[in-house]
């Protein structure tokens, strides 16, 4: 049985027409299986090795390489934090520590309720005129304080994860109607 | 000398991001002029008259760059290098996100040149918004017949594909790009063959990066000599800075080559914030060696910069006051490269292994000098040792803060602690 669904079946195969070589969609095919599930499960990587023409462990050797895609479940909305030079220089890591308290759990983690998954990065996020910086659900959020980062959570808490979005169904957590959304 | 703006002027105005404004302020005339009145190889002279070098980090001439393509070997492929990742990089972004179809018309002048039937925008995953900006752009630049079959009614055609990667800096080197193009993961090739010759699917590539690709509009409407009348001598036309650090005003700044470090850091940046004063600087991205305050009279142009031990590389200016701690820095640099290490070679994928683990030692205040010393067997292991340039960069700069603050270095030896950041909290506690 499929796990994908049908329009997400329609965006590989949309994907996959509009490259010379159908291994090009490889990495915009995961997207729309991150997209729908909100991870990349063996799964999903195994029906994108099907349609297009693959086997699974090429599929998830491609996976495994890049740092976005997500191997595991998640909370609905995904905070990255940059540490690197530009955000360090300018107080990133307040910012971590505000988000490890605020947040409850250390980086990495999930909050109890499902809503947040959260992370530093040594990555630049190319925002280093706006340190410092951050993502939430792909979205920039820049010149952060502890008083900002605050108001942005509070902004995304209750809405659900949009689609195209870091946004992943939560392990216990989340209703059926936010996994659906 | 205040800032020259070429590529960035018409930043902030509304509704630019729209084909209706870019067509009203001129958009889209270079590309005309371009495909109606001269031959492919003519645009790939102009390009060399005008002098420009790529904008990505190596400076490698442009023109020059298109004419290694073989003759007579279809089809051929532009890749832009939007993957843009540099720490303290950000002006790819800003052209995107300010001027969409100033690059959509610099690739089609560029795929002409080079005569691809397709080209590839590829943009870091983590530029989400901008790829769909990117993507509506070219929808727009499709329905008004400047993208697809005989455009603007001439026998050139060409598609626009976007590209969205998923989050590794390797894929800005132009071969792990092409790798991850084809769906692999992006690993650098060997060289040669180049791109040039055998690059995506195994045909000719011409990889340019976004601002490379921006200036072209403006260098066939107003020629290559013109072009080279801006900036220094072998250092043609503006670039996008990217200044961030410990200023008052950080931002995006687009300069005449060969304006003085110092006009851009006082005038532009404001000077560093807080009444502080400067004590290092890395002029080119993360990848570069540091600089001191007495290298701000040094004109931003790429020769003189790599005299002085460092280099432009991709335009990023990181600035740091004087209670930075070097050491500090050079730990987040080097975790970031040990992140981005793509496993490929030995040197590049152990040694940035040892030397994260080191410099958080050296941070914690828990190494010993004689360990210490071992920095420089590591990063002599590494410089010139790995298969693609992200190993060596992965020493550049904490080789050479090593040197500049070996005292810094040296007093963080069995001192239990971040002396810097000790002698921080007491200044500021008194």
């Amino acid at each position: 049985m499929n796990v994908l669904t049908p329009k997400t079946r329609a965006e590989i195969e949309r994907q996959r027409n509009r490259y010379p070589h159908a291994r090009s969609a490889v990495l915009p095919s995961l997207w729309a299986v991150q997209h729908q599930l909100g991870y990349l499960s063996p799964e999903g990587m195994k029906e994108v090795a099907e349609l297009l023409r693959l086997t699974p462990s090429e599929v998830e050797a491609v996976a495994s390489f890049y740092s976005m895609y997500f191997d595991r479940p998640g909370g609905r909305h995904h905070v990255l934090v940059c540490t690197n030079v530009s955000c360090a220089l300018r107080g990133a890591e307040e910012i971590v520590s505000h988000l490890e308290s605020r947040l409850g759990c250390p980086s990495g983690g999930t909050t109890a309720d499902g809503a947040f998954t959260w992370e530093q990065t040594v990555e630049c996020l190319g925002a280093c005129g706006g340190a410092p910086a951050m993502q939430v659900d792909h979205h920039f959020q820049e010149n952060l304080t502890p008083e900002r980062v605050d108001a942005i959570l509070d902004g995304v808490r209750g809405a659900p994860a949009a689609e195209g979005h870091a946004g992943r169904p939560h392990r216990a957590g989340g209703s059926a109607a936010q996994r659906a959304s | 000398m205040a800032e020259y703006k070429l590529l960035t002027k018409d930043f902030g105005m509304d509704g630019i991001q729209t084909l209706a404004v870019y067509e009203r302020i001129g958009g889209y005339e270079g590309l005309r002029k371009a495909l109606r009145s001269m031959t492919p190889d003519e645009l790939v002279a102009e390009v060399k008259t005008s002098g420009i070098r790529g904008r990505g980090g190596a400076g490698f001439p442009t023109g020059m760059k298109w004419s290694f393509l073989p003759k007579d070997v279809h089809p051929r492929y532009l890749c832009v290098n939007a993957d843009e990742s540099e720490p303290g990089c950000f002006k790819d972004r800003a052209l995107i996100d300010e001027n969409p179809h100033q690059l959509i018309e610099g690739t089609l002048i560029a795929a002409y040149a080079i005569q691809a039937p397709i080209a590839f925008i590829y943009i870091r995953g983590e530029y989400h918004d901008q790829r769909l900006l990117l993507e509506r752009c070219v929808e727009e630049a499709r329905a008004a017949g400047y993208v697809g079959r005989d455009i603007l009614g001439s026998d050139f055609s060409c598609d626009i594909i976007v590209h969205g990667g998923a989050g590794a800096y390797i894929c800005g080197e132009e071969t792990a790009l092409i790798d991850s193009l084809e769906g692999f993961r992006g690993q650098p090739r060997l060289k040669p063959p180049f791109p040039a010759v055998k690059g995506l699917y195994g045909k000719p590539t011409v990889v340019n990066n976004v601002e490379t690709l921006s200036n072209l509009p403006h260098i066939v409407l107003r020629g290559g000599a013109w072009f080279a009348s801006v900036g220094a001598e072998k250092s043609t036309g503006t670039r996008l800075f990217c200044c961030s650090g410990h200023i008052n005003r950080p931002g995006t700044y687009e300069m005449q080559l060969g304006t003085p470090i110092r006009e851009l850091l006082e005038d532009e940046c404001r000077g560093i914030w807080r009444g502080r004063s400067l004590k290092a600087f890395q002029p080119g991205g993360g990848s570069m060696q540091v600089l001191l305050p007495e290298h701000l009279d040094l004109p931003l142009e790429m020769d003189a910069v790599q005299r002085a031990g460092s280099a432009l590389g991709a335009g990023a200016m990181v600035f740091m006051d004087e209670t930075t701690c070097m050491v500090d820095v050079s730990m987040r640099l080097v975790d970031f490269y040990q992140h981005e290490s793509c496993g490929k070679c030995a040197p590049c994928r152990e040694g940035t292994y040892f030397e994260s683990e080191l410099m958080h030692r050296l941070e914690a205040g828990a190494l010993t000098p004689a360990e210490l010393s071992t920095l420089t067997d590591i990063c002599d292991n590494m410089n010139g040792k790995c298969f693609c340039p992200l190993g060596d960069t992965a020493t550049w700069f904490v080789m050479s803060a090593y040197q500049a603050f070996r005292g810094e270095f040296e007093e963080h030896c069995g001192a239990g602690g971040c002396p810097v950041k000790l002698r921080n909290s007491q200044l500021v506690s008194v």
